[in-house]
């Protein structure tokens, strides 16, 4: 029955569509069939989520080939809940980039765009759905390497999209290059790279060979996800490429680096793996350090899209927070965050998109008066904005809320009380750098310039996202739960068994 | 009457008041092209929301106290509400001066010709509707979020005029209410969550004893309140009031004369007795230390005072002088003091919106905003100077007027802590309220008009000195009714 393929179907659909997407002959065709292809998958990852939240993580070998000759695919809950988000989240950008892409990209480009849109979209379910550490790798890449693509083509409008790309380009397979070289030592001592027995094979083992592949594992990641300092890539990728590219990879693919993080950390290394404090330690300097440099960097940007994508830096700062905490609640407040910062910032690139379509610019100059002359974008901005901020009724005080009360109850070199004051502090940031974008948009007077309107399937997907980040606001009961409990299933257990035995 | 006020239900009336201004929102934006209708529909409103804040008054009075929860976001975390009579009294207030205020905003907003009516009229609604929720407030997290409304919601009526004086004033009122709020309000309520797991306004508190061997740590903890509610303009986060005076008038007397200095003030008295408890803060030390910071705000503000020729800015110093005797109360969290702050939130009010009121008829009449212009005004504008002089004496305490007993409690609170110094700052306080606030008037009846004035200035009209002569003959009522109101708010003191 096709339900048993449940774990591998979301990464293949996309992963076959894309050829067939290059062939279509048109922008609109193209961007639905993608779109559609989307929703499919979104349709199994919800169908996924549903079964393993019912009945426990999921394994799945890679053409009938068992472990441990074949590829394992492994889902869990936090797995199935990041494979959700990343689904969702193309099925409501996707429908946006047809518009945006017609606006944005060459036309001859445009069906290699949406196929470029789905291999990255099925690059990163792959990541998530993986048993198998070098399979990690694998899919890291197609995703990044479909990302370089995406971002070059930004150079329509912007000729930098180039050097952005290029930069990333060689930041990244640096990145990658490290990731693969860990993987590679713990390959010499352990001799699997499945992900199971790595943990099996390291539990109780410590010596230098080991202790060089963790630091090169995650300083590889720590490329890819743009943890501070290694974020320079970030926002030039960010604010140079296509509108669309921009809202979709700042909720998923940093996201993603997260979670292949959390996997190494807890599930192949575990607690026992003696190097770890000393890894968190430096999570919890680096994040807090992150939050305040990119924050306090946003506040002096006159180009809006880098005041966001600055913004996502210092958010990652925020889950780096949470998952040095090494608690279930830090851990879960992390997934937290990660679920809610995705939502709002697309919301938020997407109102960008919606400016940037409409009068051609993202620099906040071009923002002035937009109150009068687009109301319903600029509402959906400043929903989003609120959410950065963390106010209540939105989705970003909820995980903030949860961030703080599991520095309450960590355990740490700094005292708990001053990491609550240093979150509250660059929120205050935070309200710096929004409230500059909302006086530009709703005090100054507008320019002359009148602007165009935004098509309807542009305006849904905003609002869509809008009414998400409110929602996730006042019923967050369901999402703080599950997370808890993916968070658990990654410490206390590691893959269901790990940790337990 | 009592069949009037039992028509709907409690929980129908929290929600009614908070709904009611809102709706009248959404009349005055329809009503944009006439005024007369849009006015209406501000004022009928402001009645049906005072309507339901009397009914949950007169409840609230026979003991009810009425509870209504909207939002669960988290278990703990919840937006709610649950009426005790210090808001119950604030909700009163602040909704019976609205509609005082709506009917003086007519008149001042059309004797001036302001620009962009309606945009003000709605914001009002917005503000009336976000300073009953803190009234009616159910724990600090509902607290907060209105707190925030409050500010928001009145920073486009700061920033009225909008020139580049406007802009000014409103980045340091928003910059101060925001960064004070985030910063340091916003930690205290995580911290009492942290610890407590709960947020809820408990009479005698929620910290319980847990801070009892940690006499600095509950310091800090009272400090990050104390300051946080900046709106209360304890010193040195006073600054956004006298800027905030760019506004025109009505929403200097009106917000910053009742509905968002007294939400500050409001809320350091609801956190001392239903967060903290009066009793814990009694004998904390960390209380003393900011009760004599609010008594140097005391006097400090009172010297600064003196020294302003416009007179909208001395009245803003003489507001933040005396809010600060709330704070006051509130740190000495004895019986008298809690009264004494109580019952200042209600004086200070019918008197400071009084003088405001004046400030802004004089300016309608005769376009004079310094005190220096203000000679021999008195005899052309009687009426003006005369509710000028009754609101001065309130404020000043001196009977019989509703500014009496506030000090009056106060210093009984003093006296039975055997604080010898506090008695002496309220007394040197009450002499030099008397110097800045009465010399305005008396020059406008003593001094001869200076020959160079137009002789065409006529008394302010009717609909800006009616209202400033309700406020008036209202600290006169309360001085009477003071009884009632302290027996009102007994329930708060239970036990101490």
């Amino acid at each position: 029955m096709i339900l048993d393929d449940l774990p591998v179907l979301p990464v293949i659909i996309p992963l076959f569509a894309a050829p067939i997407c290059l062939l279509l002959p048109n922008t609109r065709l193209a961007g639905s069939f993608a779109t559609l292809i989307a929703w499919v998958s979104f349709a199994f990852a919800a169908m996924l989520l549903a079964t393993v939240a019912e009945v426990g993580p999921i394994e799945y070998g890679l053409g009938g080939w068992a472990n441990p000759l074949g590829i394992v695919y492994r889902v869990d809950l936090a797995g199935a809940i990041v494979m959700t988000l990343v689904s969702l989240l193309a099925s409501v950008v996707f429908p946006y980039a047809i518009e945006s892409a017609r606006d944005e990209i060459v036309p001859s480009q445009t069906s290699a765009f949406f196929a470029m849109f789905l291999i990255c979209f099925s690059g990163l379910m792959g990541v998530v759905a993986t048993g198998d550490a070098f399979n990690v790798f694998v899919f890291l890449e197609i995703s990044s390497l479909s990302t370089y693509t995406l971002v070059a083509l930004g150079a329509k409008r912007d000729r930098r999209a180039l050097t952005a790309a290029f930069t990333y380009l060689v930041l990244g397979t640096i990145g990658a290059t490290f990731f693969v070289i860990g993987l590679g030592l713990l390959y010499q001592v352990t001799g699997t790279l499945n992900m199971t027995d790595l943990h099996d094979r390291l539990q109780g083992a410590d010596n230098k060979v080991i202790r060089a592949g963790y630091a090169f594992i995650f300083t590889g990641l720590g490329l890819k996800l743009a943890m501070f300092p290694m974020h320079r890539w970030l926002p030039a990728a960010y604010t140079y490429a296509p509108s669309a590219v921009t809202a979709f990879l700042a909720s998923t693919s940093t996201k993603v680096a997260i979670y292949a993080m959390l996997r190494f950390l807890f599930t192949i290394f575990g607690f026992s793996f003696g190097f770890a404090d000393i890894a968190f330690g430096f999570f919890l300097v680096l994040g807090l350090v992150g939050m305040f440099y990119a924050s306090t960097v946003a506040i002096f940007r006159e180009d809006v899209k880098m005041i966001l994508a600055y913004s996502s830096v210092a958010q990652i700062g925020y889950m780096l927070l949470g998952i040095s905490f090494a608690t279930v609640d830090g851990v879960g407040a992390a997934l937290v965050h990660v679920f809610q910062h995705a939502v709002m910032k697309t919301t938020l690139f997407m109102a960008v998109g919606a400016v940037f379509f409409a009068l051609g610019s993202h620099r906040l100059s071009a923002y002035k008066g937009l109150g009068k002359t687009m109301p319903v974008t600029t509402g959906v901005f400043l929903i989003g904005g609120l959410s950065l901020v963390g106010v209540p009724l939105t989705g970003g005080f909820i995980s903030k809320w949860v961030l703080v009360q599991a520095a309450f109850g960590s355990v740490q070199a700094i005292p708990s009380l001053l990491i609550v004051l240093m979150i509250v502090a660059s929120s205050l940031l935070a309200v710096a750098y929004v409230g500059r974008i909302a006086w530009t948009m709703l005090l100054e007077e507008p320019t002359s310039r009148t602007p165009r309107k935004v098509p309807l399937a542009m305006m849904a997907p905003m609002l869509l996202m809008a009414a998400v980040t409110i929602y996730f606001g006042i019923d967050a009961e369901g999402l703080v739960n599950i997370c808890r409990a993916a968070a658990e299933s990654l410490l206390d257990t590691g893959l269901g068994y790990g940790g337990a035995m | 009457m009592e069949a009037l006020f039992s028509a709907v239900s409690l929980e129908t009336a929290i929600a009614g008041s908070m709904i009611a201004p809102l709706v009248g929102l959404v009349f005055v934006a329809f009503l944009d092209r006439s005024p007369n209708l849009r006015e209406s529909a501000s004022i009928a409103s402001g009645l049906v929301t005072l309507f339901f804040t009397l009914t949950i008054f007169t409840a609230v009075g026979t003991g009810a106290r009425p509870e209504l929860a909207i939002i669960e976001m988290l278990p703990g975390l919840e937006i709610k509400f649950k009426v005790e009579p210090l808001g119950a009294l604030f909700g009163l207030i602040a909704s019976g001066l609205w509609v005082v205020n709506t009917v003086y905003s007519i008149g001042y907003m059309r004797g001036h010709d302001a620009k962009g009516q309606t945009r003000f009229y709605m914001a009002f609604c917005v503000a009336i509707s976000a300073a009953l929720g803190i009234a009616y407030a159910g724990n600090l997290l509902t607290f907060f979020l209105f707190y925030e409304v409050l500010t928001i919601s009145t920073f486009p009526l700061v920033t009225h005029e909008r020139n580049e004086a406007a802009r000014a004033g409103g980045r340091v009122y928003l910059g101060i209410l925001m960064g004070t709020s985030i910063g340091l309000l916003l930690p205290g309520v995580i911290w009492v969550y942290g610890m407590t797991g709960t947020t809820d306004f408990v009479l005698g508190g929620i910290l319980g004893d847990v801070f009892t061997n940690m006499p600095l740590v509950f310091g800090i903890m009272l400090a990050l309140f104390a300051w946080g509610t900046a709106k209360a303009a304890l010193m040195p986060f006073h600054p956004w009031l006298p800027n905030a005076m760019v506004a025109p008038t009505p929403v200097s007397a009106f917000l910053h004369a009742v509905a968002v200095v007294k939400a500050g003030v409001f809320g350091v008295l609801k956190v001392t007795v239903y967060t903290f408890g009066a009793a814990n803060v009694a004998e904390s030390v960390a209380a003393d230390v900011i009760l004599y910071v609010a008594a140097a705000s005391i006097l400090i503000a009172s010297f600064i005072a003196m020294t302003q020729d416009n007179l909208k800015a001395r009245l803003a110093y003489s507001t933040v002088s005396q809010l600060s005797y709330i704070t006051l109360g509130a740190m000495l969290a004895t019986k008298m003091g809690i009264l004494g702050g109580g019952t200042q939130i209600a004086a200070h009010a019918l008197g400071k919106m009084t003088l405001f009121m004046c400030a802004g008829a004089i300016a309608t009449a005769t376009h004079k905003k310094y005190i220096s212009e203000m000679r021999g005004l008195g005899r052309v504008m009687p009426y003006t100077f005369i509710a000028y002089i009754i609101g001065a004496c309130s404020i000043i305490g001196l009977p019989p007027l509703a500014g009496t007993w506030p000090k009056f409690f106060l210093m009984l609170s003093s006296v039975e802590t055997g604080d010898l110094v506090l008695i002496a700052i309220l007394i040197l306080s009450s002499l030099l309220n008397i110097v800045y606030l009465l010399p305005p008037a008396v020059r406008a009846f003593m001094d001869p008009v200076p020959r160079d004035q137009v002789s065409e200035v006529n008394e302010a009209p009717l609909l800006s000195v009616v209202p400033a002569w309700l406020t008036a003959i209202g600290c006169l009522i309360l001085f009477i009714y003071m009884g009632d109101l302290v027996r009102y708010l007994e329930p708060l003191v239970e036990g101490l």
